[in-house]
């Protein structure tokens, strides 16, 4: 009689108290995490202000705030520099290479792997502002280290090419996680499928398109989704350019907090952010959706939920 | 055989290429703290510790590695505490509802992000008189990174055998006493891992330090290495490196740590 009871509830927990063991991590989860979350919902639909008249008593002033940011060009073009600050350094820059870093390093072993692994994954974990700063000591135009390599002395790289600066730091700065990533599911692929594919002559091209990439589908689409989520509500390339020269490398986080925090615009401040979490939903929501719909296929597959 | 030894050649260069890559930028945190400045180059030769000593006489320096620390122990032990308890529940009792809770919480805690919600925070922070606190930061923080670390948690106590707990209670253990004495060191390293996560994403974090505190004498690192700039607004590079390799030792041992002891590597992926 106690058997079918202790496997729901084992240690005697029993409802109530279970609900007690919940609840703070709950209240503080919906205190700064789902309030704030519903509260831009509501600022985004006001004039609300740092400081002045609107700051004191702020009015709705309904869809204004969205209408004027899809028309602002600062704000279209803020969202431009973001579809290619997200494209080049997280789905080209981070999993191309961190790919490429998996593939050759899982043949390797010894000291060769271990550095070079080793220092990819340094450049993940400094923090961020550390890491800033390293790639303003290595863009300076004076005594910066690349120009003394290039010979190119008072090459202003960060005012001259913003964007690209930051597209590449970031690939620096984020690839560890892809190279984990496909290192551990490169695992999965056996040894014996790439020998087959090897010895009927298929190229190194022809084994990753037929071979590798089916079986590791998931995995890449779990870290594209990922890396992608993360590059765009990235904040760090503020600590490098800050945004400039003239707002060419504002991707939409440095923009909205230049807009509500430094503008002082806390209403207009809000309807971006809305946005943007928008965006993150959708992005979100695509992940969960494939993932289920892999699941599902799975479980058609082999009969029954897999592994 | 000849494919083979030119494609090893091949991958050879390539990694020798992505190690200059990785490694370049990192050259001037070894070499710059050590580093005379050309302003005092007068009395003293190319090795020098003086950065080391001016990093000391920076009234800001020492203290926002105390704040760092206070900021990120207080997260990190709040994530767990919380994340444990609630995990723990929800891994033996059955809520109707539980998966649906833990994905949404998930889905939530990646879709708002600082970007997404700096003005809400910033103005609830301001209401709550949690402007320049610590404890503004560390509740902030925590309310991220808490659904993540439920469901990491959770996966942990769901691999653990339920047997012992039932044999401790027949011994008249209280629940409390339970998780304490055989579900938690059961769970160490699950434990440990949600530990120093929380501890280093607090540590390198930018965004919410940088727009709720405003006083610098309770900013973490992260946030003082932003205001090392001279009058002029030329950033002081000498004491910006020295701070950083400081700053980064820490997060490095704390790595090099819990690799060694536990691993850092997925397994097959990304758990679900």
């Amino acid at each position: 009689m106690a058997r079918p009871m202790s496997a729901v509830d084992a240690a005697g927990l029993g409802k109530g108290r279970a609900v007690g063991f919940v609840l703070p991590a709950l209240v503080l989860i919906g205190v700064f995490l789902v309030f704030p979350a519903l509260w831009t919902i509501y600022l985004g639909l006001t004039d609300y202000r740092l400081t002045g008249l609107a700051a004191a008593n702020p009015q709705v002033v309904g869809l204004d705030n969205y209408t004027d940011a899809l028309r602002d060009p600062r704000f279209l073009g803020s969202l431009w520099l973001t579809v290619v600050y997200v494209g080049g350094s997280a789905i080209l820059g981070q999993a191309g290479l961190g790919f490429a870093l998996a593939w050759v390093l899982r043949t390797r072993t010894g000291r060769l792997r271990r550095v070079v692994e080793g220092v990819v994954l340094l450049s993940w974990i400094l923090p961020s502002t550390v890491v800033g700063f390293l790639w303003f000591a290595l863009l300076d135009r004076d005594d910066g280290t690349l120009n003394a390599l290039l010979n190119t002395p008072g090459f202003a790289w960060l005012l001259d090419y913003p964007l690209l600066s930051i597209v590449v730091f970031n690939v620096w700065r984020g690839t560890a996680f892809s190279m984990m990533l496909y290192s551990a599911a490169l695992e999965n692929v056996p040894p014996s499928h790439l020998e087959t594919a090897r010895l009927a002559g298929a190229s190194v091209f022809q084994q990753l398109r037929d071979v590798v990439l089916p079986l590791i589908r998931r995995h890449i689409l779990t870290n594209l989704l990922l890396i992608s989520l993360w590059t765009f509500n990235d904040f760090t390339p503020f600590v490098l350019t800050g945004g400039g020269p003239e707002g060419r490398s504002e991707i939409l986080p440095i923009y909205v907090y230049n807009v509500a925090l430094r503008g002082g615009e806390l209403g207009a401040g809000a309807a971006i952010s809305f946005l943007i979490l928008l965006i993150n939903l959708v992005f979100a929501l695509v992940y969960l959706r494939l993932l289920r719909d892999r699941r599902r296929r799975e479980a058609a597959l082999t009969g029954g939920p897999s592994a | 055989m000849i494919r083979h030894t030119v494609g090893r050649l091949v991958s050879t260069v390539f990694l020798a290429v992505v190690l200059a890559f990785f490694a370049l930028p990192m050259l001037w945190l070894a070499s710059a703290p050590f580093d005379d400045s050309p302003t005092i180059t007068t009395s003293v030769p190319e090795f020098t510790l003086n950065n080391f000593a001016a990093i000391l006489d920076n009234p800001y320096a020492l203290g926002s590695i105390r704040n760092s620390l206070i900021q990120g122990g207080g997260a990190a032990a709040l994530v767990v505490v919380l994340a444990a308890l609630a995990a723990y529940a929800l891994s033996r009792v059955r809520v109707p509802g539980r998966d649906v809770l833990l994905y949404l919480l998930l889905l939530l805690s990646s879709v708002v992000t600082g970007t997404a919600a700096m003005v809400p925070i910033f103005e609830l922070a301001t209401r709550l008189d949690l402007i320049d606190t610590h404890l503004g930061v560390i509740l902030v923080v925590s309310g991220g990174l808490l659904p993540a670390a439920i469901f990491i948690l959770k996966d942990f106590m769901d691999e653990t055998p339920t047997s012992y707990e039932e044999s401790a209670r027949v011994f008249g253990a209280s629940s409390l006493q339970i998780l304490r004495h055989i579900v938690v060191p059961l769970v160490r390293p699950g434990l440990a891992t949600i530990a120093v996560w929380a501890l280093a994403s607090v540590w390198g974090g930018f965004l919410f330090q940088f727009i709720l505190l405003r006083d610098p004498d309770k900013s973490p690192g992260s946030v003082i290495l932003y205001t090392l700039y001279t009058e002029g607004g030329a950033p002081k590079l000498d004491l910006i490196s020295t701070f950083s390799l400081l700053y980064s030792l820490p997060v490095v041992a704390m790595y090099l740590f819990v690799s060694q002891r536990y691993g850092f590597r997925f397994h097959g992926g990304i758990k679900r």
